[in-house]
């Protein structure tokens, strides 16, 4: 689906969060001259096509005690990648799967998952059941654990005003 | 975390609700005041558990983004991940255990938006970056089931 302009100043206005107040969306309608209803049914247009993928609360992992958080790169045959990036999202540890390039010769790793766990043991041991659900416990693959967190927050969609979330 | 702290995390990360007012309507599933509903996440917020109430774009559709990764020797590391954080187009930036060791994403209006801030930080600091975009996302972000101990 394509995006209006208004859908376009919507996601500006959004993108730090819906305020914490009784009428969200009737507030972040203020701010961009819509009203409450022509805000919610936006919104709920961008959900149906796909272009939101969920509205709810965001959590950080890390302050929920998930501290083990890796970077899961395997280097699949491009053959039936698509099955296989499939079938690991389906895990529910698996909060995000996805190809990418290969940049050969320092980078071999095609296809990329994050698993998120309380304790490094219980991820490597969710890692090996991946491998096997697929049957590709031989192929290339490396575990990259994070151990500093430079910089994390909500992504920046379009350039524009945005509201706090917390007022 | 309280009972109802959980429930709350536990089945609104997905599924808010598309009404005037949506922390009324979750207080009254859950059977608390919406005042409540409200001063809780403006906490569990304050307290970084809770990034924000919101939407999870799927990002090519709003904008241009991709991974990127250096391989930086570890006395620059604090340098270069501060050389990276300055830029406001980066939003998450982590330390990895690898040869490639600083991690970060970059959502820019466009291709050469973000085309610009690689070769930026490359200039700057002298380093390759890996640019790995997203070909094919197989995940549906249904947000994150919780184990609670």
């Amino acid at each position: 689906m394509e995006l209006t302009s208004t859908d376009r100043a919507l996601v500006a206005a959004i993108q730090n969060g819906l305020p914490l107040t009784p009428r969200p969306y009737a507030d972040i309608g203020q701010c961009i001259g819509l009203g409450e209803e022509e805000v919610i049914s936006a919104l709920r247009r961008m959900l149906d096509g796909g272009i939101i993928k969920r509205l709810g609360i965001v959590v950080r992992h890390h302050e929920l005690g998930y501290r083990a958080n890796a970077m899961v790169v395997w280097d699949l045959p491009d053959d039936g990648i698509d099955e296989i990036g499939r079938r690991f999202s389906g895990f529910d540890f698996v909060t995000l799967c996805y190809r990418r390039p290969r940049r050969p010769p320092r980078w071999p790793y095609n296809l990329f998952c994050m698993v998120h766990g309380r304790e490094r043991p219980a991820v490597l041991a969710q890692v090996d059941r991946l491998a096997q659900s697929c049957g590709v416990t031989d192929a290339p693959r490396e575990v990259l654990f994070s151990t500093r967190r430079f910089k994390q927050r909500g992504p920046v969609y379009a350039p524009g005003p945005a509201i706090e979330a917390v007022s | 975390m309280t009972e109802f702290e959980k429930r709350l995390l536990d089945g609104y990360q997905r599924g808010f609700p598309l009404t005037p007012r949506p922390y009324a309507g979750i207080a009254e599933e859950l059977g608390v005041d919406e005042a409540e509903v409200i001063a809780t996440l403006r906490r569990l917020a304050a307290e970084g558990v809770v990034s924000r109430v919101g939407a999870v774009f799927e990002p090519l559709s709003v904008s241009a983004s991709t991974l990127a990764a250096m391989a930086v020797p570890d006395d620059r590391l604090a340098e270069v991940a501060e050389l990276v954080n300055g830029f406001a187009e980066v939003n998450h930036n982590y330390q990895r255990e690898h040869s490639f060791n600083l991690w970060f994403v970059i959502i820019a209006a466009d291709e050469d938006g973000v085309a610009r801030v690689i070769d930026d930080i490359e200039e700057r600091t002298g380093l390759e970056v890996l640019d790995l975009p997203m070909l094919e996302g197989y995940h549906l972000d249904l947000g994150f089931p919780l184990q609670w101990n």
